[in-house]
């Protein structure tokens, strides 16, 4: 399992706007992409050979799954961000405002009261 | 020597640009109250006429991440850029220039080392919206360089709060130590009780506000004693994930040395409760 490079998925999509459509358009082969050519870029000459996704998480970033990556200790600003960049105006355009994040807040109502899942990495 | 002048300390509301400046019919009823109270939060600055502001925020993963993750960091560059374009897609804030001051940022720097806080640094820092919402706020026309810090709020093991404290007294420390007449202002941001991406996201009012009133409390009478024994990691995640952000409110009390605050307002808003302070440093008659 690798908190770490999820979060590395998060977070390179969310700040570019290129990625961000092409995982919201087609999010089976943009992970098969950002996978082999996207995560592990450290520069311009520098590749990462570490690093890798099990296959739940494989399938939670194909599924749009933010559920399971709050399960997972996905960090909640970025598993949070990135899906608002996908879903918010959607939501809103048919359910008004906020709709989106009241809703991602109802899918996570079992955890209320207990310890959530670390973010530490 | 430099002569602190004002202490502030306030929560980072990102969508304030956003809901004060939409045409009046698409506001949220509170939209007015809400200008109200940050324009005369904004005269608490001004009337102290500044000319440097030492700015403490956190970087939300914007230029910083976990492949490289500093506890503090202070920024030394003779200009920033601030808002990425996730925070423009999400809140509407716009891009910034900021001026710095590298002599100021270098002193700073070498002066908190001095004290044993082993900053990390950077020479080309971009801003977030931790350092740009009070720049919004509190001093729109943008007209003075700053000197950034970042702690780190978000990715643990984080500094306990008595640390983030005795970094606010180090930060006092140096300002008061650094050769120059300037007069300087000190903001930074943080929160109360808060949730993002969790089960209590977006309330009508923050995950505990509880903590909330209490938080004010302890702010408002300066009570670090009170903050210290009753505040740590466990507890700030009870009050809701993202409460860490709070941590910067214990190091702005730090700054201002453990005293009533000179001016106290909050709002309370869905999903947050806002709270803005100002100290003045008692030998200022500001």
């Amino acid at each position: 399992m690798s908190k770490y490079y999820v979060n590395k998925f998060l977070f390179t999509v969310d700040r570019d706007p290129e990625y961000l459509k092409r995982y919201t358009e087609d999010p089976h082969t943009f992970v098969a992409i950002w996978e082999q050519s996207i995560g592990p870029r450290l520069s311009d000459a520098e590749m990462s050979t570490v690093n890798g996704f099990t296959p739940q998480e494989r399938n939670a970033l194909i599924n749009h799954d933010y559920v399971a990556l709050f399960e997972m200790g996905a960090h909640f600003f970025l598993n949070l961000t990135l899906f608002i960049g996908i879903y918010d105006e959607p939501y809103m355009e048919k359910s008004g405002p906020l709709a989106f994040q009241k809703e991602f807040a109802a899918k996570l109502q079992h955890w209320v009261g207990k310890d959530y899942p670390s973010v530490a990495t | 020597m430099a002569q602190l002048v004002a202490t502030l300390a306030s929560t980072h509301h990102p969508f304030y640009l956003k809901a004060t400046t939409m045409p009046p019919e698409q506001q949220m009823p509170q939209a007015a109250e809400w200008k109200r109270k940050i324009e005369a939060y904004r005269e608490t600055l001004a009337r102290t006429k500044p000319d440097i502001l030492v700015m403490i925020g956190s970087d939300h993963f914007h230029q910083i991440f976990l492949d490289n993750c500093p506890q503090f960091l202070i920024g030394k560059a003779p200009r920033y850029d601030a808002t990425f374009y996730n925070e423009e897609r999400e809140f509407g804030i716009p891009k910034y220039v900021l001026e710095g001051d590298e002599d100021m940022s270098g002193f700073m720097h070498q002066n908190l080392m001095d004290q044993d806080f082993d900053f990390a640094f950077s020479n080309e820092l971009k801003i977030d919206h931790s350092i740009i919402c009070p720049i919004i706020t509190v001093r729109p026309d943008n007209d003075l360089p700053v000197v950034p810090i970042y702690t780190n709020i978000f990715a643990p093991p984080l500094p306990s709060p008595k640390r983030f404290y005795n970094l606010g007294r180090a930060i006092r420390k140096a300002i008061d130590a650094y050769p120059s007449d300037k007069r300087v202002a000190a903001i930074g941001t943080g929160h109360l009780s808060l949730e993002l991406g969790g089960p209590r996201q977006f309330m009508e009012t923050g995950p505990d506000p509880e903590f909330d009133r209490q938080a004010i409390e302890w702010l408002r009478n300066g009570d670090i004693d009170a903050i210290l024994a009753n505040v740590d990691h466990e507890s700030m995640a009870k009050s809701g994930n993202a409460t860490h952000g709070f941590l910067n409110f214990i190091l702005m009390l730090g700054v201002a040395g453990p005293e009533g605050a000179d001016y106290v307002d909050n709002l309370d808003l869905f999903h947050t409760m806002e709270a803005y302070f100002t100290w003045y440093p008692k030998e200022t008659a500001a």
